[in-house]
This record gives structure tokens, sequence and C-alpha cells, in this order.
């Protein structure tokens, strides 16, 4: 046999392999936007607090000054949760969006063995995440929110990055320590938060979406 | 040390088997469709390939229903496992033979 031939061979087989494992319709693209999303959230968040209220945002209702937070008239926590919520939606329906577009591109399915294996594994560590930060809320531990947010989503990230680019990994690492310095320094909470779910994801996304998206098809 | 011809394996001279037993060996199971979706084969092609890999009893095939939908998933067997490494070590050998 050829020496060309056995490497042809040799990289077929690990390229069949990768291929029937990983889910690699993922769009770059969708990072982009749910960190947008994010920042703006953030944004939001942070200014529709009046002024004198913000340093009692994420304090437990036990600290001093939290009855001034709690007597206001409109219930902020409350409009900081549906923000959130809204990011959240947004970037999921996006991100789907933008998936089966590029799936479709590439004449691949979207619902296929590697992404159910990416989405199960995913969806363990979010899902925990979920029920621990609703937990968390209605007990009162606002401060361990954010940091929660983003070290749940960072194992979630770890898990499927098995089932799709291995570069994943990093950025799930990456928000893993932004969340663990966020519950060493509570009062940059949300500045920490912006910067995983926004700042990083807009990097994460323009890289992927130079290295992955554009081979295929001009956008 | 001597690789002999004997060393690589009758049955994945074929292009399309070797992948087959690549997919089965790097998933617990795959079923027909995703493996067509995934070499690009016509139906009858895979369905000849199979027949071959499951001959040598290198895969099981396990024929079930999703709801009403006919689902057929194939199995790398322990016997086909220890013959695609066998191959994959041979091939990986060569190589390193043939560097000097």
């Amino acid at each position: 046999m050829e020496n060309k031939e056995v490497y042809d061979e040799i990289s077929s087989i690990k390229n069949i392999m990768e291929r029937s494992t990983r889910f690699i319709s993922l769009s770059g693209l969708s990072g982009v936007m749910a960190g947008i999303y994010a920042l703006i959230g953030s944004w939001l968040a942070y200014n529709i607090i009046p002024e004198f209220l913000k340093p009692y945002v994420f304090i437990p209702d036990d600290k001093p000054g939290k009855e001034l937070f709690n007597k206001s008239n409109v219930n902020y926590l409350f409009i900081i949760l549906l923000i959130a919520a809204a990011v959240l939606l947004l970037s999921i329906g996006t991100g789907i969006w933008l998936t089966s577009r590029k799936a479709h591109r590439n004449r691949q399915s979207v619902w296929n063995q590697s992404s159910r294996a990416l989405l199960s594994s995913g969806l363990i560590p979010l899902l925990t995440g979920g029920c621990f930060i609703i937990i968390l809320l209605w007990q009162h531990y606002y401060m361990v929110i954010a940091p929660a947010c983003l070290i749940f989503y960072g194992l979630a990230l770890v898990a499927a990055s098995q089932y799709t680019y291995g570069d994943v990994k990093w950025l799930g690492l990456l928000d893993v320590i932004l969340g663990l310095l966020a519950l060493m320094m509570p009062a940059y909470g949300l500045l920490l938060w912006a910067l995983g779910f926004g700042v990083l994801h807009i990097l994460y996304g323009t890289i992927m979406y130079y290295k992955y998206d554009r081979e295929n098809n001009a956008d | 040390m001597k690789i002999t011809l004997t060393d690589f394996d009758k049955a994945f001279e074929n292009r399309i088997r070797l992948q087959i037993m690549s997919v089965l060996v790097a998933n617990e199971s795959y079923d027909f469709n995703s493996l067509k979706d995934l070499l690009a084969v016509t139906d009858g092609n895979l369905a000849s390939h199979l027949k071959a890999l499951e001959k040598e009893e290198y895969i099981s095939v396990t024929k079930s229903f999703l709801g009403r939908k006919p689902n057929t998933r194939y199995v790398a067997s322990a016997k086909g496992i220890t013959a695609f490494k066998k191959h994959l070590y041979a091939l990986e050998n060569l190589i390193k033979q043939q560097k000097g």
C-alpha cells in the first residue's frame, strides 16, 4: 500500500469518527447575537434601578439598607428577572434559527444523533443550574445568582463540547472562572455576568464564525 | 518488526466498510438512516456493505419501531472492534515503518 493511501485511510477514519459524533452545524453567529442580547440586558438591568438603590440590589434581606429596596413601589427584582428571561429566550430562539439555517445549507439534519447527545449532555448542568437559581431566588440569596448562572452555564458548555466544536470547552471554562470571581466579589456580579455572557460570547462567536461558518458559504 | 499483509483485514478493504466500522466504534450504536446521511450512499449500497460486515460478525443489528417508523440500529461487536483496532494498528505501523 502506498504511503499516501495509508495516510488517506487513517485520516478518513478520524474524519468520519468526528463527523459521526460531533454536531458541527452550531452557528458561531448565534453566539455573537446572544452576547449582544446579554449586553443590552445587563445595561437595561443596571439602568432601570435608580441610582440611590444600586448598592442594595444584590444584598440579602437581613443586611441594612435592604428595607429601602424592598419598600420601593416598583418590584425591581421582578423587572430584572423579566429582562433575564427575555435575554435567555431571545438567545435560544436566535440560536435555533441560525443553527437550523446553517444545517440546511450544509445539507445536514438539525435533529440527529449528535445534536441529541449535545442537548442531553448540556441539559443536565443547565437544568440543575436553573433549579439552583430558582431556589436561591426563593430564599433571597441574591448575591449567588450571577455566579450560579455563570458556573452552571460554563459546566454545561464543557459537558456539551464533547458533541460539538471542542472550542466551546474553553468558553465554558472561562465562564466558570468568571462565576467563581463573581462569587468572591459580589459587588461586581452584574459586571462579570455581562463579561461572561456578553463580551466573551461576542468574542467566541466571532472566532467560531471565521473559523467554521465562513468556509462553507459567504453569509 | 515486520508487518505481514494478513494484519490488514480484508473486510475493511472497501472504504465504505471501513467507514461504517469507524462510526460504530466511535458511537455506542448508529441507525441505518443516520449512516446513510453520513456516508452519502444509497440504501442498497449501504445495505450490502452492512450485510457483509454482519456476515463477518463484526456488527449486530437490532430492528425496532419508533412509533410507526421502523428503526434499524447497528452496534459493533467485540469481534468487530478488535478486528478494527488490529487493522488500525497495522496502518499506523506501516507509516512508522516507512518513515524509516
